[in-house]
């Protein structure tokens, strides 16, 4: 294990552009003088973002904003356009051998939806026992063992390793995915949107797994949601994103307590709670904005509520506001 | 007391499939008075959407309302003719549904839709219906109406879509609008819109608002009263405030310690044990003994409904009181 001031995964500048070809007609047009140009969306744009080890960083934002697209690249999974990944501390383009292994071993995905994720016809012994017996985890004739281990901690019955994933229920699958992840005993869990399908006594349960593997394991986590209820009740730091871009990022006491961006503040007023009640809802105005044409400078603009002219021209560039947190906005340099 | 806008008694539907009878509603009670906000909470399968089809008569085959009744401004509406029924969806009571691109038509622009909407309840001119259609969608928040009602469903987002399926189920004045979860595919901040549209709506009409939801943090902001389904019973009714911040039943209870929130953060969350049961063989009496904490012997039997002062009721023989 590194020390702990060296960040277990740190990205720089990184970018990911889908770009859409333009099709036979459209060159012909293009060729033809037509100002024809391909689609480009700039699903995620140069976001800096460390993880240091034990701890979980909470990524939110609306629909759209890239954050799915960041925690596949994070995860090796997704090729980037541009910008540089440290698994902890080391390029990863660098890495060669057993330590680009240890680096796809250790970072593991959990995915959003448990019905799409699961292989339908493997049975749950082959969808959680490849991957350890490929890695030489363990052995063919003590895989059981092994996997009766793996499902137990994730809350699974070991007696199911001979079912299909249909025979299970939503929360279950869900747990099989965890399983399946925690199988090759990784450091790191990035979790895109894990318990969004779920209904909510089961979103409690697999919260509460997580929040068990997480100490006792000391696993370091990318939690990846559009809940911010859900990201607040377990991340240590948290990291809002807006249109491909990382707008703020800050322990959570900070963001929950005192927000700086305009676009956290407007987040936070609108997630509807529990000891809200009565309230007039006052929205955020506006829609996001299509990422095909993002609007000029800070891309928030249209929508913020202390919107300036320069806000229009320029985009912001990161600051540093207090220690540990930083934030994408004009106001935080302005005089 | 005046009759409510809404009265519902022992209804029951139920889906006749091959692998056995599914009891998705069976027997509820609940009335809405004019002007109310109800909530109805409940996870997947518990009934709460069939219990808005039952009421816009929406239920399909294998399903059936087999007993109970649903009477509206104290008309029995269970036995009403076809003719009867088609007059009064959409025209007392309209429904608004989880997803927006399923209740439009994909090749019909908005004003076609819109104004077969209106015609189908009243005869008036196509340029007076299209007026309508304009004040609706205006009444919902949609900028430059008198242009976007020529567009079609695709060339809206999903948020703007939603509006328009609130605004085509607001242009017969309706007096109760049924909604099916509207808000649960939409981000947070466009969810945050449309719930204020929604209570804006509700206070400058007067209308009536069951909304039907998993999530009981919309509901806690938005609504009056609120109904709690489990197993296709309501197991819990009450003001807002009162059931969420001093639940009867150990389910609801289960529910709101459930829903994560600042206060314990990073603390475990409680944790109904189990899962939902199936529809088709429910336990004998409470379903909810199996993953009840205080389950005992007398839960083997069906449970009585408990009243208590300001429409207060619980069905549970171990509430908390």
């Amino acid at each position: 294990m590194s020390d702990t001031n060296t960040p277990y995964l740190r990205c720089e500048g990184l970018s990911r552009a889908f770009v859409k070809k333009l099709d036979l007609a459209g060159r012909i047009a293009r060729s033809l003088g037509s100002k024809l140009r391909e689609e480009r969306v700039q699903a995620v744009d140069s976001v800096d973002l460390s993880i240091m080890p034990g701890e979980v960083l909470g990524l939110v934002g609306e629909s759209g904003c890239g954050k799915s697209t960041l925690g596949r690249m994070l995860c090796g999974i997704l090729p980037r356009s541009e910008g540089k990944i440290y698994y902890k501390g080391q390029d990863i383009d660098t890495l060669k051998g057993q330590d680009l292994k240890d680096y796809n071993v250790n970072v593991q995905m959990i995915f959003q939806d448990p019905f799409a994720s699961l292989n339908p016809r493997k049975r749950v012994k082959n969808i959680i026992g490849e991957a350890p017996l490929f890695h030489k985890m363990t052995t063919a004739s003590e895989l059981d063992e092994y996997l009766a281990k793996v499902m137990t901690r994730c809350g699974l019955d070991p007696s199911y390793t001979h079912r299909y994933p249909h025979q299970f229920s939503g929360g279950q699958r869900q747990r099989i995915g965890i399983a399946r992840a925690m199988a090759v005993q990784p450091e790191c869990l990035v979790c895109d949107e894990s318990v969004a399908a779920l209904d909510v006594s089961i979103q409690a349960q697999i919260l509460n797994l997580f929040m068990e593997l997480r100490s006792e394991l000391n696993l370091t986590c990318l939690f990846i949601s559009h809940d911010l209820g859900v990201v607040e009740h377990i991340s240590d730091r948290i990291a809002v994103m807006y249109l491909g871009r990382v707008v703020e990022v800050a322990p959570v006491e900070d963001i929950f307590n005192d927000p700086f961006h305009p676009y956290t503040k407007a987040l936070l007023d609108e997630v509807p709670r529990l000891d809200k009640r009565g309230v007039d809802f006052t929205p955020l105005e506006g829609e996001i904005p299509s990422p095909l044409d993002p609007p000029s400078g800070c891309h928030f603009h249209p929508r913020c509520p202390h919107a300036m002219d320069i806000c229009k021209k320029e985009a912001p560039v990161d600051t540093e506001i207090a220690p540990g947190r930083r934030t994408c906005c004009h106001l935080a340099t302005m005089p | 007391m005046s009759t409510p806008l809404l009265e519902i008694s022992n209804l029951k539907t139920h889906f006749f499939t091959r692998a056995g009878v599914a009891k998705a509603v069976n027997g509820i009670s609940l009335t809405i008075e004019k002007g109310e906000v109800v909530g109805i909470v409940g996870e997947s399968g518990s009934g709460k959407s069939v219990t808005g089809f039952s009421i816009m008569g929406l239920v399909d085959e294998p399903g059936r309302v087999v007993g109970g009744s649903i009477k509206f401004k104290g008309r029995e509406l269970l036995t009403q003719s076809v003719e009867e029924w088609r007059n009064f969806r959409g025209n007392e009571v309209s429904m608004i549904f989880q997803d927006p691109m399923m209740t439009l038509n994909p090749v019909l622009r908005i004003d076609t839709q819109m104004i077969e909407a209106v015609r189908c309840h009243e005869k008036v001119s196509k340029a007076e219906a299209r007026k309508r259609a304009i004040e609706a969608l205006a009444m919902v928040g949609i900028p430059s109406p008198e242009e976007r009602v020529k567009a079609y469903p695709h060339q809206f987002s999903g948020g703007m879509r939603q509006r328009v399926a609130i605004a085509t189920g607001l242009l017969n004045r309706p007096d109760l609008i049924i909604a099916d979860e509207p808000t649960t595919a939409l981000d947070v901040t466009i969810q945050s819109q449309i719930l204020s549209e929604m209570q804006k709506l509700c206070k400058k009409t007067g209308m009536s608002l069951m909304w039907v939801t998993h999530d009981l943090t919309v509901i806690a902001g938005l609504a009056n009263r609120v109904a709690v389904m489990y197993a296709g019973k309501i197991i819990e009714e009450g003001a807002v405030e009162t059931v969420l911040d001093k639940p009867l039943h150990p389910y609801t209870e289960g529910l709101v310690g459930s829903v994560p929130s600042r206060n314990h953060r990073g603390e475990p969350l409680y944790q109904i044990p189990g899962m939902t049961p199936s529809l088709i063989n429910l336990p004998e009496g409470c379903s909810f003994r199996m993953r009840c904490p205080k389950a005992s012997e007398k839960c083997h039997c069906e449970p009585p409904v408990t009243e208590l002062e300001n429409g207060r009721r619980v069905r549970c023989f171990h509430p908390n009181l």
